[in-house]
């Protein structure tokens, strides 16, 4: 424990020199090059102060998006357009209902696959064929297309979720259900079992590690395309939107502290899925057997 | 003195035997896996007449088809040719009636189930009340000595009782034929006494019929009514023979003069077979 948590600071420390030392080369040329167009003299100890305090910095320095991380998260009200907390909140939303209709729409494709030969050789190169596709060439045309159904909002940006969060569950379900032990299978021949205690009773359960493996990747990749939903459309909220606005108007500070917002959500997500597993892992006799 | 040492020492009286009726008979079974390089004769001509209450096992070296043949009573393999009656229908329709009990060489216990739900699994599938489920559970879950143990998980259990919760799961559907393919293989060599001990107190509470393979010879002579000595190459019965013990042994009788003229008949069967190999 002591180990681990010395790594992840020193790791964290040597981040944070690249940072500063990144920032510093990248706005003190910005500076250099401002103050020479002026015909002003320069020295360096005014570059390396004055490169950490610029105005919409190139590479802002880590207390300036700790600046704006605290302004947009702490000091704004959750209701405030302008809190990242209330933007989170919206991509979320997005993410979730990507993440289950995706997740189940993955089990279900896994499951047809391995109970029909012919949905196996039809399906499959439909499933990988529709992950060569650049998402964000598709995520325009999703949502232009639903618009003129009047379908707008959170659903568009589920759907593309889900169009990115299906496939591993899809990959992943499909090696599951096919994992479980022979000598298990032989078991329930002889006890005559029909096709739903042997999927209910034994495949299913083989599938779980699977399963669990791949939602980490799903619910992952369902925040990726709510955020990708939210960039081509004009979208008002999101963390998405928050990316646009910042680059549109040359906020650095607000880029950067969106992509951390969006960072530190995923690894929240990914820490639950561990944590269903691990409940999950617990019930079912506290050994993984796969 | 412990309960189970007392019943190893103090033989039995003999108990009574349900009249006889023919549980498995096989006429000219043979089984060929084709394969690239040849066609593999993995049996060959098989002919033989098992009785209902009867003990018998199935010995041979590695490779004589001895747990082929119990696969294919099973109807977990299918013969290629010939003649297979278990209780006068044949396999699937003997495997569809759930008229056996099936022991593997592993315990093949799920491991996601804890030894209670273990035991469960064939009932629920069955279509059993949980309250019948629970009745029989607890029956032979004591029977193989594991009453306190419904809830704890396989991984929680020996390689020995995780095999007797795997007979006990094979005995919770009652049925009237136990096939069991070298179900004590991977045990040491203490408990596989016990549990042959173990396993004859339970046939003969019982009266099933078992169908026992084994590699062992000393093993197939302490719980047998009938050995079938097989043999390789291809695989083929060689001896049917009778055993002149009584029905219920103990383990004192491994010293025995009897015991060893039939340990000696059933080597010689095997050695001779092996010589015109």
């Amino acid at each position: 424990m002591k180990q681990k948590l010395f790594s992840l600071v020193s790791l964290l420390v040597i981040v944070i020199a690249i940072w500063y030392l990144a920032a510093l080369l990248m706005n003190g040329n910005q500076l250099i090059n401002n103050l020479e167009r002026k015909n002003q003299q320069w020295t360096y100890s005014q570059v390396i102060a004055g490169a950490y305090d610029v105005k919409r910095p190139m590479l802002p320095a880590p207390h300036q998006v700790g600046q704006e991380l605290i302004k947009s998260i702490i000091d704004k009200p959750v209701t405030s357009k302008r809190s990242l907390i209330y933007h989170a909140q919206i991509t979320l939303n997005s993410t979730l209902l990507g993440f289950v209709f995706g997740s189940l729409l993955g089990i279900l494709i896994a499951v047809g696959i391995v109970h029909n030969k012919t949905l196996e050789s039809s399906l499959m190169p439909w499933v990988i064929a529709s992950q060569t596709i650049p998402i964000l060439a598709i995520a325009p045309m999703i949502v232009v297309v639903l618009g003129a159904v009047n379908i707008t909002g959170v659903i568009p940006k589920a759907i593309i979720s889900m169009y990115l969060s299906f496939f591993p569950v899809t990959i992943a379900m499909v090696k599951g259900l096919r994992s479980s032990d022979k000598l298990h299978e032989e078991l329930m021949h002889t006890y005559s079992a029909t096709a739903k205690d042997i999927f209910w009773k034994l495949r299913w359960y083989s599938a779980q590690p699977y399963l669990f493996a791949s939602l980490k990747v799903a619910i992952a990749a369902a925040l990726v395309g709510a955020i990708v939903a939210e960039l081509p459309t004009g979208a008002q909220g999101g963390l998405g939107a928050r990316l646009l606005s910042g680059s549109y108007y040359g906020q650095t500070e607000q880029i950067w502290s969106a992509l951390i917002v969006a960072a530190t959500l995923g690894s929240i997500l990914v820490w639950l899925v561990g944590i269903a597993e691990k409940v999950l892992l617990r019930r079912r006799g506290g050994l993984d057997h796969a | 003195m412990t309960v189970a040492a007392q019943q190893i020492i103090t033989p039995k009286p003999e108990l009574a035997v349900k009249p006889e009726r023919e549980m498995i008979s096989i006429e000219d079974l043979s089984l060929i896996f084709p394969s690239k390089d040849g066609d593999v004769h993995a049996l060959s001509n098989i002919n033989l007449s098992i009785k209902s209450g009867d003990f018998v096992s199935f010995i041979g070296p590695s490779g004589c088809g001895k747990t082929t043949l119990l696969r294919v009573i099973a109807d977990l393999e299918k013969a290629t040719s010939g003649n297979l009656k278990v209780n006068g229908t044949d396999a699937q329709d003997a495997r569809l009636n759930r008229l056996y009990g099936y022991v593997f060489q592993a315990p093949a216990l799920l491991p996601w189930r804890n030894i209670q739900q273990n035991c469960a699994l064939p009932m629920e599938i069955l279509g059993l009340s949980p309250a019948q489920q629970n009745k029989q559970i607890d029956k032979y879950l004591k029977m193989v000595g594991l009453q306190d143990f419904h809830k704890k998980f396989p991984w929680q259990l020996s390689g020995g009782m995780q095999q007797r919760a795997s007979i006990a799961r094979a005995l919770c559907l009652t049925p009237d034929l136990l096939l069991m393919d070298e179900p004590f293989g991977a045990l040491d060599e203490i408990t596989r006494d016990h549990m042959n001990i173990e396993l004859l107190r339970i046939w003969s509470e019982t009266q099933k019929t078992v169908v026992f393979v084994t590699h062992s010879i000393d093993e197939a002579v302490l719980l047998s009514t009938h050995i079938v000595v097989m043999s390789p190459r291809p695989g083929r019965i060689i001896k049917v023979i009778e055993s002149p013990l009584p029905r219920l042994k103990t383990l004192a009788l491994r010293d025995d003069p009897a015991f060893h003229a039939l340990a000696s008949e059933i080597r010689t069967a095997l050695a001779h077979e092996h010589a015109i190999d």
